[in-house]
């Protein structure tokens, strides 16, 4: 009865494939260099990730109805870039962190309102916000940095737990990801996110109400953005105006990896969250063997568009229709010679930056 | 008229549809320099024969002569090279090329690999000048009359050389004057030798411009009539033909008090002043032409599309209904006409599209219950009798008669105390029709209100205790069981002179 369940066996067994793959990445990984498993580099290379983490929770939901939200890193940047400003004025660091969630449910409301009671489509009004809330974090720092924040405050993004130095993002983002799992399958809110993804007019037709859900999940996504703005200052002990730019592609990159259909309907937390996990897991790696961002780019888009070749061509492939089989051959041709370029590519620039 | 070699000839053509006929054995001639109408219910198979004879679909048996020789159309555009053309209620054109770009597309005159504007515009004029229509070729289709974009339409024909013109219901958008305007174009085309099909509800129309009439019933061919020796009740007759058989269970109820009532209800643009009242087990059977206002009636009582003027009252008291959530909270039930869109999310699981409505009831403290879901939704499926391995099944894999029976378990599962049914055995087969009607009639002996939109005049003479019927947005007239016949509710359905009545 569960939404899970109504997503066909496929996606149980992508999700397979994402823990194969992370599988396979940690021994290479492991076997190319031996700082991987250092558990104080794992610690410190998973809060690098949160902030990412934070934004795709809401994200995921977003994806699932057939929206998108381009504006989360523009959000975050806004949103603590008024914190840092606010914090430089004198005000407690407590309560302009407030003010910063304040100012993300405020710019997720904006989006949601455009989107779901103007109807206009989520890209256009995302791409405007996206452009709009990165421009008024400029007009909020200018091109300084907010400097100074108190020790306390800084816990929320360097602090770790234990031993082993668990960090403390990642405390917040287990918890904020039980509550988004919990909201996705066992409330009524998580079944109708399905229902607005597959059709969303026969969900009015029922009384679902629409509106509002779309509403709040831009809400949810202005929240959660500012609140990984608020981890990412926290991190690097300061804000600057430009934190975070590019950083809505990889939040919508680990919700698609992770199987959630880029035109809503179907999807699984878990998927996502292990598709975050892989994307970490894979840019640590390369990291570490001295392989640059632009490199890592390149591994990390192969993937994406891998995630969704394969489920393509494996439809058509049990499809036994023979003319669509013929398109199939052509498709995977297309896939293997990818797969060449991708592989030339990548050992050539490994190679030429180890060298 | 007979001596001469029809332009399309058609003999014993069938064609099916996933075991359902659609035409069966159906013949037609057309000669040139006549106006051939088309007439039947809906559903009897003329937009079927339409595509047949455009090439969009193949006929499954029988044979198609044109001027003679045999001929087989793969596609639509095997068709237009033997001239035949066609224009619909709703023209398609390119709302931003021109008139002329638009009549010669694809086939646009070239000078020296480069398309000639000027001699385009000059070939375009010349046919517009020719059906005597005023517009300049330059003008850009999108700022044209629904009126106009037909007549560019016929431009277009005309410019292929279309030996056959096919007509599909060209009038229903139109003004008296414009209609006016395409008939004299009409009986322009047909003194020049084009043979022309023409479709139309308005039996009128049929009467100033045919010369002859060819009637379809249930995909089979009735009878092909000179329009100068049949009247209006000839034709209804044999449009609809069949006698009232026994297959509807109608139980009799005694009706209750008035549970909806509805007041001077106007939704702009789709129908004005509808007033109705509704009682306790009463099936209120409502009739009327494919685009009459019927569904937009429903969907304003439901609140998809809320009313702009007018009362809706539920026991007496006024209430308003501005969306679906609210509707239901009154008890209301609303199955809706288009099962794949609005009746049911296609790719998730029949017990996902039966509890839809309902959850906040099967949840316990705000928490999704699983185990109420699954009992509420295996009750609904049982007691409907829905074929499926399981309510894990997805609604997509559904047969269309299963489909419908997951829609109505649906909305029992919300004990509606009124159920409005929108067109509930449309495309359903027979066993499952039966078993929809059975289930009508039940639920009316135990006190709903029930509100049935209907195309199929059996069905609505079968169930109704009552029966309203609309025409063009307006409450036309209002019949009792006892004295409704088809051919009257036809008559007041296509706004036929009510002298004719008997």
């Amino acid at each position: 009865m569960t939404s899970k369940q109504s997503l066909g066996d496929f996606f149980k067994r992508w999700e397979w494939l994402l823990v194969l793959l992370i599988f396979l990445v940690t021994i290479v990984n492991a076997r190319l260099t031996p700082y991987f498993l250092d558990t104080r580099n794992l610690m410190r290379a998973t809060s690098d990730f949160m902030e990412l983490g934070l934004m795709m929770l809401p994200m995921v939901f977003i994806i699932i109805t057939g929206n998108i939200d381009l504006s989360v890193a523009s959000m975050m940047a806004m949103c603590a870039s008024l914190m840092g400003w606010l914090h430089m004025q004198g005000t407690n660091i407590w309560v302009a962190m407030a003010a910063a969630l304040l100012l993300g449910l405020l710019a997720g409301f904006l989006n949601g309102y455009l989107v779901a009671r103007v109807k206009l489509p989520s890209l256009v009004v995302t791409l405007g916000t996206f452009a709009f809330y990165r421009g008024m974090a400029y007009a909020l720092l200018g091109d300084q940095a907010a400097r100074g924040y108190p020790e306390s405050f800084t816990f929320l993004g360097q602090g770790s737990i234990g031993s082993i130095r668990f960090p403390f993002s990642a405390v917040l983002f287990i918890i904020f990801a039980v509550i988004f799992s919990l909201i996705l399958y066992k409330l009524k809110f998580g079944r109708y996110l399905y229902v607005i993804g597959n059709n969303e007019e026969a969900g009015f037709y029922a009384g679902v109400n629409v509106v509002r859900t779309k509403l709040l999940i831009f809400m949810m996504s202005g929240f959660m953005s500012a609140l990984a703005g608020i981890v990412l200052a926290a991190r690097f002990g300061s804000t600057r105006p430009d934190i975070g730019t590019g950083l809505e592609l990889a939040v919508i990159t680990a919700v698609v990896l992770g199987g959630v259909s880029i035109s809503g309907g179907s999807g699984t937390m878990i998927g996502a969250i292990l598709a975050l996990v892989l994307i970490g897991e894979m840019r640590f790696g390369m990291g570490l063997i001295n392989i640059p961002g632009q490199g890592q780019n390149i591994v990390i888009g192969f993937l994406l568009i891998l995630s969704i070749l394969i489920p393509h061509v494996g439809r058509e492939l049990t499809s036994g229709n023979v003319k669509v089989n013929k398109a199939m051959v052509g498709k995977t041709a297309v896939a293997l010679i990818m797969i060449a370029l991708f592989a030339i590519f990548f050992f050539w620039s490994r190679t030429l930056l180890i060298a | 008229m007979n001596d001469k070699i029809p332009v399309i000839r058609m003999r014993h053509v069938s064609k099916s549809f996933g075991g359902v006929h659609a035409l069966k054995d159906v013949q037609l001639d057309i000669f040139s320099g006549e106006v051939h109408a088309l007439l039947g219910e809906n559903g009897a198979g003329k937009s079927t024969l339409i595509k047949v004879i455009t090439g969009v679909h193949q006929p499954d048996e029988g044979e198609i002569d044109l001027n003679g020789e045999r001929v087989y159309f793969n596609n639509p555009r095997e068709a237009q090279h033997q001239g035949i053309a066609a224009i619909y209620q709703e023209p398609s054109l390119f709302p931003d090329l021109s008139i002329a770009e638009n009549i010669l597309v694809g086939r646009q005159p070239l000078r020296g690999g480069r398309v000639s504007w000027g001699q385009m515009n000059k070939e375009a004029g010349a046919l517009l000048k020719r059906l005597g229509v005023d517009l300049n070729p330059r003008t850009k289709a999108r700022n044209l009359s629904v009126a106009q974009q037909q007549m560019v339409e016929i431009a277009r024909a005309l410019s292929v050389e279309a030996r056959v013109l096919i007509m599909d219901e060209p009038t229903s958008s139109l003004t008296s004057n414009e209609v006016d305007e395409l008939f004299r174009i009409t009986k322009q085309l047909r003194a020049e030798g084009t043979a022309v099909i023409f479709i139309s509800h308005r039996l009128e129309e049929l009467f100033a411009l045919a010369d002859r009439v060819t009637t379809l019933r249930d995909g089979e061919y009735v009878g092909t009539r000179e329009m100068a020796d049949v009247t209006t009740e000839g034709l209804i007759q044999m449009m609809v033909g069949r006698k009232l058989d026994d297959l509807f269970p109608k139980q009799a109820v005694e009706i209750g008090e008035v549970v909806l009532e509805v007041d001077h209800l106007s939704v702009n643009g789709a129908f004005k002043d509808i007033s109705f009242k509704l009682h306790a087990g009463e099936i209120l059977g409502m009739a009327g032409l494919v685009g009459a206002g019927r569904t937009d009636v429903a969907r304003s009582i439901f609140g998809v599309k809320p009313a702009t003027a007018g009362e809706i009252k539920i026991d007496g008291e006024t209430v308003e209904i501005n969306s679906p959530q609210k509707a239901m909270a009154l008890g209301i039930g609303y199955v809706p006409e288009d099962r794949q869109n609005h009746g049911l999310i296609l790719p998730m699981t029949i017990g996902d599209n039966v509890t839809l409505p309902m959850l906040d009831t099967y949840a316990t403290k705000g928490w999704l219950n699983p185990k109420k879901e699954k009992a509420a939704a295996v009750e609904g499926v049982q007691k409907l009798e829905v074929k499926a391995y399981g309510i894990e099944q997805k609604a997509a894999e559904l047969s269309g008669g299963n489909q419908q029976k997951v829609v109505l378990a649906k909305w029992l599962s919300t004990n509606p105390r009124i159920l409005i049914l929108d067109e509930p055995t449309r495309g359903i087969d027979v066993g499952t029709k039966a078993a929809v009607h059975g289930l009508m009639s039940n639920l009316a002996s135990q006190g709903m209100a029930i509100l049935m939109i209907s195309s199929e005049l059996p069905e609505v003479l079968g169930m109704s205790d009552r029966i309203l019927v609309m025409r063009e947005g307006l409450l036309t007239k209002e019949f009792d069981r006892s004295d409704a016949t088809q051919e009257k509710l036809m008559m007041a359905a296509t706004g036929t002179v009510e002298a004719a009545l008997p």
